[in-house]
């Protein structure tokens, strides 16, 4: 991607004449007009699909959340009352504490391993490399479940080699899902599954930036260090936030390992082990719809502040989505 | 604008290649560790497919094969099993994500074309709210949606899973800021001059030009789709409707309590896992040199 962009910019279509003019006649302002008409029929699509699957579940999850319903009483109208009980229920917390704290762990770890992976790619260009970017990338288009039920499988004292490993040096197998190491288990998980896509995006944001600055950087006397982390990791500090602000929204909604690790975690994994997988029991297990909706609502909110601050925070002239 | 121009830099190929060789190796060897770490999964599910039941679960070398390949007599057991229920979620697979991919794809690049070419009244404020959208977590809405469908009778139907994929905000941010610099706004107005109507400009002028924003913002929307979880594990109770990753979770569940029927799942949910991944792995190992240029879009702007 060559930056060409970002001087000619988006809104080119406010440049034109039409719109340029205070003062319009008539037939501009019929050309306007007809514009306007043009561009909301190309959005429409868009629109209906973004009003019914977006909006329409939000405010009525909202309208549920609001609701209580009770055996006897039947439903009533309980104002914040599943909320109070959400953010004082242990479970949730619980829940909302995991993935916090997954969240803290993981990110750095991806982000180490996606950003080595991606400066010594963008330093090398030899076959060897560009088999190694595929080989990195290829865990994206292994879908999540699968890949968490691979590495249980390699977790497996009875399908994986970690008996073998351990017998081999003399020690006992670890338990690899049991409550002492499934955190770090499932770090290992999500950080192999994605750090691929995640390398792939610095990867290209490196390959577009101009080689002239870096022959400047040499010129000037930059060691290899000193072109990675003073000048490349600078020029690409936009993709770096957009990873970021995925990783952050992924992470906090964790679900699919860990409900796929389930069955063969022995009790590891409770229906209470993220925020997720409590909403999705509470839903199904127990058809509580109303707190369902205050709990996945809650969470939407939690994600939502916490991108919406972290964006703050990195927030700098012509960042990813300021 | 597609092509990664940048590839081969002049400083990098002129350089001694003395001075580099030190470097090199340690890169190599570094790149060595990550091809081995990310290849392992992959190549124990390789290995563990070409076995019986009685070899998997003798534990011994689970990294390499052992003396008997059993890979047609696992497949056959897969696609026999229950009535051949693999091939059909294998089916189910293709109908959502080809359905909810090419859906979603076309709406975006409609939308961006809407938002990046022309002017109206609300086009900023409603652009804002589409990226504010993008850090809502999508599973929150799956069990909102899944209530709503269910009072309009729709879950358990193929449309309950279809339908919310259409939805991809960030495909819609990726559109418009690639069209707004791919797509010359003159050329669309050298077509208008030219007596084109809008649709046949955006047609025959437009499109061309955005086949690499399209095969990216396709595959990752099939991707999606056919990785997804959640959504269709709430909305579908009839295991005929199921995709692979549903399906495969429903097997792991019953081969966890044994429940298999006196059936080995558990080399069945090998060799099927092994057969779900390949078909996404063709597509992007013969579709890289457009969605490797496409990826890097959204860091741009």
């Amino acid at each position: 991607m060559t930056s060409t962009t970002t001087a000619v910019g988006a809104d080119r279509p406010a440049a034109r004449p039409a719109r340029a003019t205070t003062r319009r006649n008539p037939s501009q302002r019929r050309a306007a007009r007809r514009q306007a008409l043009i561009g909301w029929t190309f959005i429409l699509p868009f629109a209906i699909v973004f009003a019914v699957f977006l909006i329409a579940p939000l405010v009525y999850a909202f309208y549920l959340s609001l609701f209580t319903k009770g055996l006897a009483t039947g439903t009533q109208f309980s104002f914040f009352g599943n909320y109070v009980q959400a953010f004082t229920d242990p479970s949730f917390l619980k829940g909302l504490w995991f993935v916090v704290r997954f969240v803290v762990v993981l990110v750095p770890v991806q982000m180490i391993v996606s950003l080595a992976a991606a400066l010594v790619l963008d330093a090398i260009t030899t076959r060897f490399a560009r088999f190694a970017r595929l080989t990195i990338f290829l865990p994206y288009a292994v879908p999540t479940v699968i890949g968490a039920l691979m590495w249980g499988f390699l977790y497996s004292p009875i399908f994986g080699p970690t008996q073998q490993i351990a017998s081999a040096i003399g020690v006992s197998a670890p338990v690899l899902l049991g409550p002492d190491t499934i955190f770090g288990s499932l770090v290992n998980v999500v950080t192999w599954q994605w750090a691929g896509y995640y390398m792939i995006i610095i990867y290209a944001a490196l390959q577009g930036v101009d080689s002239t600055v870096y022959e400047a950087a040499r010129i000037d006397g930059a060691n290899a260090w000193q072109l990675a982390f003073r000048i490349k990791v600078p020029m690409v500090a936009n993709s770096l936030v957009l990873i970021l602000v995925f990783a952050l929204i992924g992470t906090l909604q964790f679900f699919s390992e860990p409900q796929i690790l389930r069955p063969i975690a022995n009790g590891t994994i409770t229906p209470d082990f993220t925020p997720n997988i409590y909403a999705y029991s509470v839903a199904f297990s127990y058809a509580q719809f109303n707190y369902a909706s205050a709990i996945s609502f809650a969470l939407g909110f939690v994600v939502f502040l916490c991108v919406f601050v972290f964006l703050f925070a990195t927030r700098k002239r012509g960042s990813v989505f300021a | 604008m597609t092509a990664v121009s940048t590839r081969v830099r002049p400083g990098v190929a002129a350089r001694p290649a003395k001075r580099r060789r030190p470097r090199n190796v340690v890169a190599h060897l570094f790149l060595g560790a990550l091809i081995v770490y990310f290849l392992i999964p992959l190549w124990w599910l390789v290995i563990a497919s070409s076995k019986d039941a009685v070899g998997l679960f003798s534990g011994s070398g689970s990294l390499w094969f052992s003396d008997a390949i059993h890979y047609v007599a696992n497949l056959q057991d897969l696609f026999t099993y229950n009535g051949g229920i693999y091939l059909r979620w294998l089916g189910n697979s293709v109908l959502y994500a080809v359905a909810g991919g090419a859906g979603a794809t076309v709406i975006a690049v409609l939308a961006g074309y809407g938002f990046a070419k022309f002017a109206f009244p609300g086009r900023n404020l409603m652009f804002a709210v589409v990226l504010g959208s993008v850090m809502v977590p999508l599973t929150a809405l799956v069990i909102p949606t899944f209530i709503m469908f269910s009072d309009l009778h729709l879950t358990d139907t193929i449309w309950a899973v279809i339908l919310p994929s259409l939805l991809s905000p960030f495909a819609v941010y990726l559109m418009r800021v690639y069209i707004a610099d791919a797509v010359p706004t003159e050329l669309l107005d050298a077509a208008r001059v030219d007596g084109a109507g809008e649709f046949r400009t955006f047609v025959s002028v437009a499109l061309p030009l955005l086949r690499p924003i399209i095969v990216t913002v396709l595959l990752l929307g099939i991707v999606a789709t056919w990785n997804n979880y959640f959504l269709p594990l709430a909305m579908l109770s009839d295991s005929s409707l199921y995709p692979i990753p549903v399906g495969i979770g429903l097997w792991e569940g019953l081969a966890g309590q044994n429940n298999g029927g006196g059936h080995s799942l558990w080399s069945l949910i090998i060799i099927g896992s092994l057969v779900s991944v390949i078909p996404l792995i063709i597509a992007f190992l013969s579709l890289q040199k457009y969605w490797q240029g496409g990826l890097s879009i959204g860091s741009l702007k």
